[in-house]
């Protein structure tokens, strides 16, 4: 039976050398939205995405994507993933980059050029991947991600480098396969694309300090923007408030 | 593993490799000019008919080890391991689809080389020169695989370019090019005869001087073999789905 979550994790602990990276965090991404995870660099965004994909080395806790264990073989085919370095061959063309993934994936030959398409990299088809901008490269690396379909994407800052209508069109693509039913997992450090998102994350010290829409996160706090409303949670956790508890998740070391 | 998927990566590889034309003119000219330059620095004297075999066996060895030695270091820099490894590519496919497609190169390599040495400087073989070919080919590839196994291992560069004299000098110097292995202390002596370059420097021999027969040969290029298929097993097992 298929939930309405996509990714459930609970009390996810993943230590880095004597640092606990992330610290028993608990949460759950829904299906068939667009869930922004922001947060300052260092917060362990990049971490809790790997755990998700299941790459990363956990200390304790479970981590369910789209109902199986993450990192188990038959969701390497039900999931994208864009690391945050375009992770494609700069000696290969574009088209040949997105030729080998399909394989690898068994996707339709034909994916490849919806994906190129709906990247935008029409004009860049034919070039070698390592003569494009940095932006150009990340939609590559997107690109991929969309070949096959899969039912879950899980995006590591796939909006840094690119220009503002680039952006706004990604993100446009975003909602698009959400309406179609893919679940997007998205990370940030930049807080003006909170808005963006159906459902927001905030990410600090491996704990996630806020779970709500970008609406209620506003109304919460009353703060103008999420930059805002990100600086009132942690000044009141710090100054041992309350008042906005609700909003934390169940996160946190006990 | 599935064959579309060991397929494709090798496929791919060698993709990658025709956008770079001066890797593959090094990768087929740099062992057949060293020979060539052993043969010129030994042109009056018997030395190059009795190194020259053995060089056979050298040179494809190391030029395809330090190629392949890199190789998973460059898809983990770039990020593509983790993605591939994310996705449903087997460990086995990535590491026999560059295999495949670096022994594929080894081939045409060894090819050169050995034409080289026998037709243009001049190498004596008693036996046949298709049997000097399918060792000097074998050897190729175990300089692919064991610089794959070596590059599975490999976290930085520093550490990769330093497999080279770890995994290869030992080989060399064991091997029987200086010292005849008889003549060495019994334990250097046992442990250079299982050392697979020694047996491919021994078959080669053999071949160029006639002194054994086909059979004894064919054994030398199993036992390579039983080591290429050891080091792309163990190679694919050290690849983990999952780091830190």
């Amino acid at each position: 039976m298929a939930t309405d979550i996509a990714i459930s994790i609970a009390g996810l602990r993943v230590r880095r050398g004597k640092t606990e990276v992330l610290r028993g965090l608990t949460v759950d991404v829904p299906r068939g939205q667009v869930v922004g995870l922001l947060g300052p660099s260092g917060s362990g965004k990049t971490t809790l995405m790997r755990c998700v994909v299941g790459v990363q080395k956990t200390a304790g806790g479970t981590v369910t994507v789209l109902d199986a264990p993450a990192g188990s073989a038959g969701l390497r085919r039900r999931l994208g993933y864009v690391t945050q370095a375009s992770s494609v061959y700069d000696d290969l063309t574009v088209r040949e980059n997105l030729r080998y993934f399909a394989r690898v994936l068994d996707a339709p030959a034909s994916d490849v050029d919806r994906v190129i398409d709906e990247t935008g990299l029409i004009d860049q088809a034919a070039q070698l991947t390592g003569s494009l901008s940095g932006g150009q490269r990340n939609r590559v690396s997107l690109a991929a991600a969309l070949l096959g379909a899969p039912e879950l994407l899980v995006l590591d800052e796939p909006t840094v480098g690119l220009d503002p209508v680039l952006r706004s069109e990604l993100w446009a693509l975003f909602h698009r396969l959400a309406d179609a039913g893919t679940s997007l997992f998205v990370s940030s450090h930049v807080m003006d694309e909170a808005t963006r998102c159906d459902r927001l994350l905030l990410l600090r010290d491996g704990e996630v300090i806020a779970d709500d829409t970008p609406a209620g996160l506003l109304h919460a706090t009353g703060a103008p923007d999420a930059e805002a409303a990100f600086l009132a949670i942690i000044h009141e956790r710090e100054s041992g408030g309350d008042t906005h508890g609700r909003h934390a998740a169940a996160g946190g070391t006990r | 593993m599935s064959p579309g998927r060991t397929a494709a990566t090798a496929g791919r590889v060698l993709l990658q490799i025709r956008h770079d034309p001066r890797t593959i003119g090094l990768l087929v000219i740099v062992p057949s000019l060293l020979i060539g330059l052993v043969a010129w620095i030994f042109e009056d004297t018997p030395v190059f008919k009795e190194i020259g075999p053995a060089m056979i066996a050298l040179f494809p060895f190391i030029v395809m080890f330090l190629v392949t030695s890199i190789t998973t270091l460059r898809e983990r820099r770039t990020g593509t391991l983790e993605r591939l490894l994310a996705m449903p590519l087997g460990k086995g496919d990535f590491i026999v689809g560059y295999a495949l497609a670096f022994g594929l190169l080894g081939l045409i390599q060894s090819a050169i080389a050995v034409s080289f040495a026998v037709w243009v400087c001049g190498l004596d073989i008693s036996g046949s020169v298709w049997l000097l070919f399918a060792v000097a080919v074998a050897d190729a590839l175990l300089g692919t695989t064991l610089g794959l196994l070596a590059s599975a291992f490999a976290r930085t560069e520093f550490q990769a370019v330093q497999f080279m004299p770890a995994l290869v000098f030992p080989q060399i110097l064991l091997g029987g090019i200086f010292v005849p292995r008889d003549s060495m202390p019994d334990v250097l002596r046992v442990i250079g005869d299982w050392l697979p370059l020694s047996h491919a420097i021994d078959a080669l021999n053999a071949v160029a001087n006639g002194t054994h027969d086909d059979g004894w040969v064919w054994t030398r290029i199993a036992f390579l073999g039983a080591w290429i298929v050891g080091a792309v097993i163990v190679g694919a097992l050290t690849l983990r789905r999952r780091t830190a």
